[in-house]
């Protein structure tokens, strides 16, 4: 039995986030197809093909799948996976491309699936969090075909180079001609990217405004190399894009290092940063609930201490 | 047009859960029980196309214990015009719940369906999509912004790295993010209305849906205890820690 990995990807470049779900994948068995669908996403397919425990790359490059929109896709692989085909799992990392088209792929199956699970209990059997991380339910499935996204965070990535995997081109073109693409926008940064980066500072609404995370979060951040993170009162706020909010419904980060400025530590807040090895909390009330998650705790006001850490590391 | 709400039966998102000693679930006895965020939110939106005149009705549905039509009559409060209760007392899961919803959709000729990203008890983000899979029509998942026009929507989305816009054909699937609007209150003359307003039950048989899962919860535990930390005096002293005791920079 194989099992069916979707690849993540802009179609220029693989995500990160696709390693670490063939890391989850080598878990449930040893044949591991990966599945590129996009646009112009030769490069994407050639960077899969290296990847360690990769033994098949599946390349469908056409126009239909170029934003990898949630209908076209799950046709796609639904049409590779279903019926008496070989796969036993098919699986997606839990990124918002693979929160949108999983669930309609396997309902497309007629099967139940499990999203973002963190650990592989056996090839059936898997636990996930439940309650916004407050519970974690290990579950099993007796379904034929075992659909399932991962919480990247919860696996260490396979290595990028040293697999030599086949690339068999596809000429699968599914399009349902329900939607269309209209376009997007991008929050531009140099900065790592939130969900992959060693270290991660974020502000709460304590920052007051958007000019004080610029004049305050982000000096640190460069200093560290981190990635800037946010609470979700300071996205609803305004004071940041809304794609650098952390918690139960934004992203789900686990760095080596997370500073918290000026956030509370809401539960919602703590479902998406709980994980990170080292937590350290700035914040002038030491009854915020951040405290009790914190291995740091500096009670202190921020903008006196985030300049004068900016400038002692 | 009309729009087809459903609405979940959650745990309130303040309270603190407990997990049972036996470790076969969540203590929900005695707990504060809410209609879930998300979902509010899409009623809101339904409500707010009504008030545009896009949408003629709004049906609220629930499948979930016979308790759920407090949630149902929150939602009729909140402006949704008439509601309908699937009654049972098995755990659904999304593709159940999704399957109902297709029959109820299509029964009541519904161009557009609102539902929340996902249910924050379960926090599966699933039914929305088996959703417009079996219904066979588009879907604008994480909305953040939703316009009608025609026999298209325009869906923009909250996806990793920024927006995205879609347009849809009706009728479609949508599923609220957080950020597509701000949910008013019930006024109090409203929620006494709202007890006049129908309210029919069914039952998942009545729809033809098997309520046994493949899917079977083995146990449920508490994520493990973070080591309690320490105080630090200075920025100094917080600094050293990180270099010498962490070693995270």
């Amino acid at each position: 039995m194989a099992i069916l990995v979707y690849a993540e990807h802009d179609n220029a470049s693989l995500k990160k986030a696709t390693l670490n779900t063939i890391a989850a994948a080598k878990q449930m068995g040893d044949d591991i197809h990966v599945l590129v669908a996009g646009s112009g996403n030769q490069a994407v397919a050639d960077e899969a093909a290296k990847a360690e425990g990769v033994t098949k790359v599946l390349l469908a490059d056409n126009a239909v799948y170029e934003h990898q929109m949630a209908e076209n896709i799950a046709l796609l692989v639904a049409d590779i996976a279903g019926g008496s085909t070989d796969y036993s799992h098919i699986i997606a990392p839990g990124t918002t491309t693979g929160k949108n088209f999983m669930p309609r792929a396997a309902a497309l199956l007629d099967v139940s699936m499990l999203s973002e699970i963190t650990a592989v209990i056996d090839a059936q059997t898997f636990d996930r969090p439940i309650y916004a991380g407050n519970a974690t339910a290990t579950v099993k499935t007796t379904e034929d075909k075992i659909v399932l996204t991962v919480r990247t965070t919860a696996f260490d990535p396979v290595a990028a180079e040293g697999g030599s995997a086949s690339i068999e081109t596809i000429d699968n073109v599914q399009d349902s001609g329900k939607s269309s693409f209209v376009n997007e926008e991008m929050a531009k940064s140099d900065r790592p990217e939130l969900t992959s980066a060693g270290i991660v500072v974020s502000g709460g609404r304590a920052l007051a405004n958007g000019e004080n995370f610029t004049k305050y979060i982000e000096p640190l951040a460069d200093k560290l190399g981190a990635a800037v993170g946010a609470s979700r009162a300071a996205v609803d706020a305004g004071y940041v894009p809304n794609d650098m909010q952390v918690g139960q419904t934004g992203k789900i980060v686990a760095p080596d290092l997370y500073i918290a400025a000026g956030i509370s530590g809401a539960i919602q807040h703590l479902a998406g940063m709980k994980d990170s090895k080292v937590i350290v909390a700035i914040n002038n009330d030491p009854e915020a609930p951040i405290a009790s998650v914190a291995d740091y705790f500096l009670e202190a006001d921020l903008f006196d201490a985030l300049p004068e850490l900016t400038s002692k590391i | 047009m009309k729009a087809l709400v459903a609405v979940k039966r959650v745990i309130d998102y303040n309270v603190k859960v407990r997990v049972k000693a036996d470790n076969s679930g969540v203590d929900l006895s005695n707990t504060k029980m809410s209609i879930n965020p998300f979902d509010e939110i899409a009623v809101e939106e339904a409500v707010r196309l009504k008030e545009a005149g896009v949408i003629d009705e709004i049906i609220v549905a629930s499948i979930g214990p016979k308790e759920s039509q407090e949630q149902i009559r929150a939602a009729l409060a909140l402006g949704a015009d008439r509601g309908i209760l699937v009654k049972t007392d098995d755990k659904p899961y999304p593709l159940q719940v999704a399957k109902i919803l297709k029959s109820i959709a299509e029964q009541e000729s519904a161009d557009i369906v609102l539902l929340g990203k996902q249910a924050i008890d379960d926090d599966n983000n699933q039914t929305g999509q088996m959703l417009a899979a079996l219904m066979g029509v588009g879907q604008g998942t994480f909305a953040s912004e939703v316009k009608v026009e025609g026999d298209k929507v325009n869906v923009t989305r909250e996806v990793d790295g920024g927006l995205q816009t879609l347009a849809l054909t009706l009728p479609a699937i949508i599923t609220t993010d957080l950020r597509l609007n701000e949910p008013r209150y019930a006024k109090l003359p409203n929620i006494m209305k709202a007890k006049k307003k129908q309210l029919d039950e069914k039952a998942p048989s009545d729809f033809g849906v098997d309520m046994a899962s493949k899917q079977e919860i083995v146990k449920v535990v508490p994520p493990a205890e973070r080591k309690a930390g320490i105080k630090v005096g200075s920025v100094d002293e917080l600094v050293d820690k990180l270099r010498n005791e962490a070693k995270v920079i």
